[in-house]
């Protein structure tokens, strides 16, 4: 079950499409739950499924093909950084470097304490202000470097 | 400096403004004119796609598809509803100008699609957001309200009896998306799998109704166009490449950015806006169009001007106008690796040769990246992209194969060093 906040976030977006297609909604109603529950848990996925008539296995497809729900448990700062060609030629193997030397993780992990998730993205779309780090999806942090990524870091806590 | 009065800058002009982004900024210089205009005067749509025909827009989503030509597909007399889906899933390694857009003359980029929607017969319009740029999805719905409160959109726009209305939808985190017929399918709830073409969106797109789908660019390049002419946004370039484009820039120069030029400057100009090579380095190469069209050597580019027929004529293409730098320092194997990465990362899995191609081109890749090349690999390469060429749904499976060929075409030498020698020819 989501908050009356989250639902009628949800119900907003349903009224973006005409009246038998709901189902269209279903990326946003994803993205507002895992921003509820921090990440998309089976019950989520389901009350989703319910909630917009759809079957759950459809939900459950769309959740997992596009890479920024989660359907494992996440830290509280989830850290995506795109290490594609732009970001690449603008340094971002330091600033990475820099990341995995101070939390102690690999992309893919979460450290121990549970506050952080390193994640690699791909091309934010936003290659002219790398390197970039989206913050929980939604919040992009741009041009890293060795330099500043220390303060960007320090700043989330 | 503004809609009103014409400078080269059709879409980034508002960047010279305290608010850019504002309704009140985009209207005291012009903006919602042209609307205006055409609903007073109930412009006929044919007249609307002529000019659109005589100021050689092309689609600046990376295609470079006519704009006019394209709106010209659509059923005229069709009964039921129609779409227009603007979009603005950026997420072509390269490519960042459609953000700025959002960010800063959102209203244009709605103008556009209004006067879409009105010249194509649609009842609403959506805008496909990149995932990753959730803000920008947030500012345009804010824009979105702005214009509502103007009775530019809803019920009755602006008196005129006509109703239309726009929304944003978001991605969420694939590449693939961004191609149309995957981008359909998302809006309509499902995973983003390209669809089978023919049929086409025109007659078979959103919700099985008739679609026109158009890069953010293109979209908000029509309102200019039908304030000045058709002829005028023709002049601004050259003959079938008319108007300005934004190029981004980013990689080995001083200043990665946006620079919305004619079409036609030359790309050393281009160059020297951004600062020049990093450092004042030699320039090895440049991938002219996003990471999907084929790199060319530095030289080369020095001697060509940034638009469709000149790029293509050297072997690439302009597509997104996304311009990726790389001076000396760059291992071009390295660079290569990173790019068959992605394409076997992002490859929605339908078709058996891009999804089976792309994997193993990366797996090559990095083998001879990290000193396990053998000597048959570059033959090897070359036949599993000839291989996907053609033989997919969508055109991601091209994609991906334009920079392996090209990277052996120019800079093969690099490739046979890393396998001989299993290290890096750059620095050695
Ligand atoms: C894999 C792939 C990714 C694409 N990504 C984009 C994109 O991010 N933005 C875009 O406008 N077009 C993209 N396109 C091209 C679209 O399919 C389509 O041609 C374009 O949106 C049409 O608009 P235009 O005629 O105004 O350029 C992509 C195509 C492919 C095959
Ligand atoms: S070419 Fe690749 S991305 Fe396109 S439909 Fe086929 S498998 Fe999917
Ligand atoms: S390559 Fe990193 S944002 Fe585009």
């Amino acid at each position: 079950m989501l908050s009356t906040e989250s639902l009628a976030q949800i119900d907003r977006e349903i009224a973006k499409y005409p009246a038998d297609q709901k189902q269209s909604a279903v990326m946003s109603a994803l993205r507002i739950a895992q921003v509820e529950k921090g990440w998309l848990a089976p019950e989520s996925i389901e009350f989703v499924a319910t909630y917009l008539g759809m079957p759950t296995i459809a939900v459950y497809e769309v959740a997992s093909f596009y890479n920024m729900y989660d359907l494992r448990p996440v830290g509280a700062h989830k850290l995506t950084v795109c290490t594609n060609i732009s970001c690449q030629l603008q340094g971002v193997d330091a600033v990475v470097a820099k990341i995995q030397a101070k939390l102690g993780i690999g992309f893919g992990e979460t450290t121990p304490d549970g506050r952080f998730t390193l994640k690699e993205g791909e091309c934010f779309g936003s290659c002219g202000d790398g390197p970039l780090c989206l913050h929980n999806n939604h919040t992009l942090h741009t041009r890293l470097t060795a330099d500043n990524v220390d303060a960007f870091l320090e700043g989330l806590k | 400096m503004s809609l009103n009065v014409p400078n080269h800058k059709v879409c980034t002009w508002t960047q010279d403004y305290d608010n850019p982004a504002s309704l009140a900024t985009y209207t005291a210089n012009g903006g919602y004119e042209a609307l205006k205009k055409i609903l007073a005067e109930k412009t006929p749509a044919e007249q609307i796609i002529e000019q659109l025909k005589i100021s050689a827009l092309r689609g600046r989503g990376g295609a470079g598809f006519p704009t006019g030509l394209k709106w010209s597909f659509m059923p005229r007399n069709y009964e039921g509803d129609k779409y227009i889906v603007c979009n603005t899933d950026e997420g072509e390694p390269g490519t960042f100008k459609d953000r700025d857009i959002l960010r800063f003359n959102p209203h244009q980029l709605i103008e556009g699609m209004i006067i879409a929607g009105y010249t194509l017969g649609a009842r609403a319009g959506y805008n496909y957001i990149h995932g990753e740029i959730f803000e920008q999805y947030q500012s345009w719905e804010r824009a979105l309200d702005e214009a509502r409160a103007a009775g530019l959109l809803g019920n009755n726009i602006l008196g005129s009896g006509w109703n239309f209305d726009l929304h944003a939808h978001h991605g969420y985190g694939a590449y693939v998306c961004g191609e149309e017929t995957a981008l359909l399918e998302s809006i309509e709830g499902k995973k983003g799998q390209p669809r089978f073409k023919p049929p086409f969106p025109a007659s078979y797109g959103l919700y099985g109704k008739p679609t026109t789908i158009n890069n953010t660019e293109t979209l908000a390049s029509v309102p200019w166009i039908m304030r000045h002419g058709g002829q005028a946004f023709l002049d601004l370039g050259k003959p079938n490449n008319g108007g300005s484009k934004i190029f981004s820039v980013s990689g080995h120069v001083e200043r990665p950015g946006n620079y919305e030029v004619r079409m036609g400057t030359p790309f050393s100009e281009l160059l020297e806006m951004a600062g020049g090579v990093r450092g004042g380095r030699h320039l090895k190469a440049v991938i002219p169009g996003g990471s999907s069209v084929p790199v060319l050597p530095g030289a080369t580019m020095m001697e060509l001007t940034m638009d469709y027929d000149s790029i293509a004529k050297a072997g690439s293409y302009l597509g997104a106008g996304s311009v990726i730098v790389m001076d000396d320092t760059v291992c071009m194997v390295k660079a290569l690796e990173r790019l068959a990465y992605f394409y076997f990362e992002e490859s929605c899995g339908q078709c058996t040769p891009c999804r089976e191609g792309t994997g193993w081109m990366y797996r090559v890749i990095h083998r001879i990246e990290h000193g396990q090349g053998r000597p048959e690999d570059l033959d090897l390469l070359m036949s599993v992209g000839t291989n996907i060429s053609g033989r997919t749904i969508c055109a991601l499976g091209d994609a991906a194969v334009g920079p392996v060929h090209s990277f052996l075409k120019h800079f093969r030498n690099e490739f046979e060093y890393h396998i001989e020698h299993k290290r890096c020819m750059v620095g050695a």
